[in-house]
């Protein structure tokens, strides 16, 4: 187990002025033990990032260190640490237990010893049945249990995990992410775990990481992540639905959209232009709310109901208890919400703004 | 269906036909349809190069023995080969590699035919002729085999180049562990092809050795027709032609076995 330390980490792909960079200087310290998810949409830079960790991808500028040890110029093997891929990598012509044994082969760990390590890796996943199977007899959620065997086995400082649920089906998913968090409970050994669904973030993460175009937006646990969000584009980002965005002009206690005036129940952190953040299940339709919602669709999703609309001319969406009875297509119903659930971000750069 | 595959196995059924009587019994007008009681006899003096009066009576069974080692060689040595130059060219970043490739690609196009002139004036002038080493080694090259090596090379999801990365293993490792394994129904395929390719070689051969001790049994099948009208012995030569359909076939019967597994479970 080892603390892991990001400084200034820069990744660009090419020479000179022809260069693609794709991170723009990530800088993160990572406590021994601790369990981060790396969260962003495709194409942010998340899954470089880790196979840079890793010793995939060459570093182009700053430093990574595992353990106190700068890891720049290590080989991936020689770095202590185990990856599990998204498609799981197995190696086909191999038995389960070759497949789990085999870097400890190579390591000329002594035969008994890789006995005992990959039975106990077996036994902690429920492999034993399948030592003697090759991995293509064996169903996706068991396939993704030997890449975590095979990460166990080898005992190492750190477990990168590369999306490694996304090939599961939902019901799986669940299963495994909770299986996950037990091995983890287990074995506390530090994990860094890219995904790009924010429920696998929340639910995984004692502190995440939430990435955006090669840059880091926020660095937080997932209450921080989720009641504070420090960018616009993290709020959109973290939260299903996704935090509702009203971009206009803040004057005191009012703010104006598309032409209509709403009152607020507190004033702006500040006048002037301002995206005001709202969360789908922090207003509820009150008859003696402040802003109109002209109601579109309803949807209904069992416990609660999704009630989508239009708020000065911007798409609203509202999370209200199926239990109570939903409003009228057509119908403009009043909403309310706490002064403190409402969040303010800067119209430009899309930075949080505190009063 | 069935008069094509007449068509096809009837030759087939006179030459072993033929293997089994007199020469005399097949000189006559309308030849025997029916195994004649010489086939021992037949057989033995083929293999023993008692043939008789033929152009050529070496023993067949020397020639058996040229032919499985040229192929052997040929087969073994090329697969050897292009599965060591797939491997640097998919895996191995170096100068030139693009153009390595396609230097290799263009032999594909230029049939042995063309080369053979200039190949047989460096195996001459190297000392080579009439030895297994030139029978072999100008043959042994081999750009299809390469290309398609490369290609199933590249089909290799590039996670398991990774995984086996993080697991320690080194360029030979991978290839010997993982590739190797993985590549085993393409190995199998090409051994047939390569195998049957090696044995049937006639033009080279012929070029390249002068001593009767050296003709593979291809070439000796040649030899031992006379040329002339009177001389041929038709049942010894049917005889040699059956025994040098033998080792192909075997090679085909064998290897069918890895060929259906590789079918049935398609890995990679």
């Amino acid at each position: 187990m080892a603390a892991i330390s990001l400084q200034n980490i820069v990744k660009r792909y090419g020479h000179g002025a022809k260069a693609n960079q794709v991170l723009h200087g990530i800088s993160a310290d990572i406590a021994d033990g601790e369990f981060i998810v790396i969260v962003g949409p495709s194409g942010c830079g998340k899954s470089t990032l880790l196979r840079m960790v890793a010793g995939l991808e060459e570093v182009s500028e700053g430093q990574i260190s595992i353990g106190g040890r700068v890891v720049n110029d290590v080989e991936p093997a020689d770095r202590d640490i185990a990856m599990v891929f998204q498609n799981y990598a197995l190696y086909p012509h191999m038995s389960v237990f070759d497949n789990m044994a085999y870097g400890l082969k190579i390591a000329k760990v002594p035969k008994a010893e890789i006995e005992q390590r990959v039975h106990k890796a077996a036994g902690i996943l429920e492999l034993e049945p399948f030592l003697q199977r090759t991995p293509r007899q064996l169903s996706g959620g068991q396939r993704q249990r030997v890449a975590m065997g095979r990460a166990i086995v080898r005992q190492p400082q750190a477990f990168l995990f590369d999306e490694p649920l996304s090939n599961l089906d939902a019901k799986l998913r669940a299963q495994t992410r909770l299986e996950i968090q037990k091995l983890h409970r287990e074995l506390g050994v530090t994990s860094l775990f890219v995904t790009h669904d924010q429920v696998e973030a929340m639910t995984l993460a004692q502190r995440m990481i939430v990435m955006n175009a090669g840059r880091v937006e926020q660095m937080g646990t997932p209450e921080q992540v989720y009641g504070k969000p420090a960018s616009s584009f993290v709020a959109s980002f973290i939260g299903s639905p996704p935090m509702n965005l009203l971009s206009g002009q803040a004057s005191g206690a009012s703010f104006t959209i598309g032409g209509q005036t709403l009152a607020l129940p507190a004033a702006a952190p500040r006048d002037g232009a301002l995206v005001l953040g709202l969360r789908p299940e922090h207003c509820q339709i009150s008859a003696d709310g402040l802003w109109p919602l002209a109601v579109e669709t309803v949807e209904m999703l069992g416990a609660e109901r999704l009630v989508h609309g239009r708020l000065g001319g911007a798409l609203f969406t509202v999370r209200i208890d199926a239990t109570l009875v939903p409003p009228q297509l057509g119908q403009t119903v009043k909403l309310s919400a706490a002064p403190a659930q409402l969040h303010w971000f800067d119209n430009s750069t899309g930075q949080r703004v505190d009063a | 269906m069935v008069l094509g595959l007449l068509i096809v196995a009837f030759p087939l059924y006179l030459a072993l036909i033929a293997s089994t009587h007199t020469a005399q019994a097949i000189a006559q007008a309308p030849m025997p349809m029916l195994p004649g009681g010489h086939m021992l006899e037949n057989y033995a003096a083929v293999l023993g190069g008692s043939g008789g009066s033929g152009a050529s009576n070496a023993p067949v069974g020397r020639m058996m023995w040229v032919s499985l080692v040229t192929a052997m060689a040929i087969t073994v040595g090329k697969i050897a080969v292009s599965l060591l130059s797939a491997f640097a060219l998919v895996y191995f970043r170096f100068p030139l590699r693009g153009l390595v490739f396609w230097a290799i690609f263009v032999t594909l196009m230029l049939p042995v035919e063309v080369r053979i002139a200039p190949t047989y004036q460096v195996v001459a002038d190297l000392g080579l002729l009439n030895s297994y080493a030139g029978l072999t080694v100008p043959l042994i090259a081999s750009a299809t085999a390469t290309f398609l090596f490369r290609q199933f090379f590249l089909t290799v999801p590039d996670e398991l180049v990774e995984a086996a990365r993080m697991d320690g293993a080194g360029p030979m490792r991978f290839f010997f562990d993982i590739l190797l394994p993985l590549s085993k129904t393409s190995i199998a395929a090409l051994f047939v092809i390569q195998f049957i390719y090696g044995w049937n070689q006639y033009l080279w051969p012929l070029l390249a050795t002068t001593s009767e001790d050296m003709y593979p049994v291809v070439v000796g099948i040649r030899r031992m027709m006379a040329g002339g009208d009177s001389g041929n012995q038709w049942n010894l030569v049917m005889a040699t032609a059956v025994l040098a359909m033998l080792p192909p076939t075997l090679v085909v019967v064998l290897m069918q076995r890895w060929f259906v597994k590789g079918l049935v479970d398609t890995e990679k």
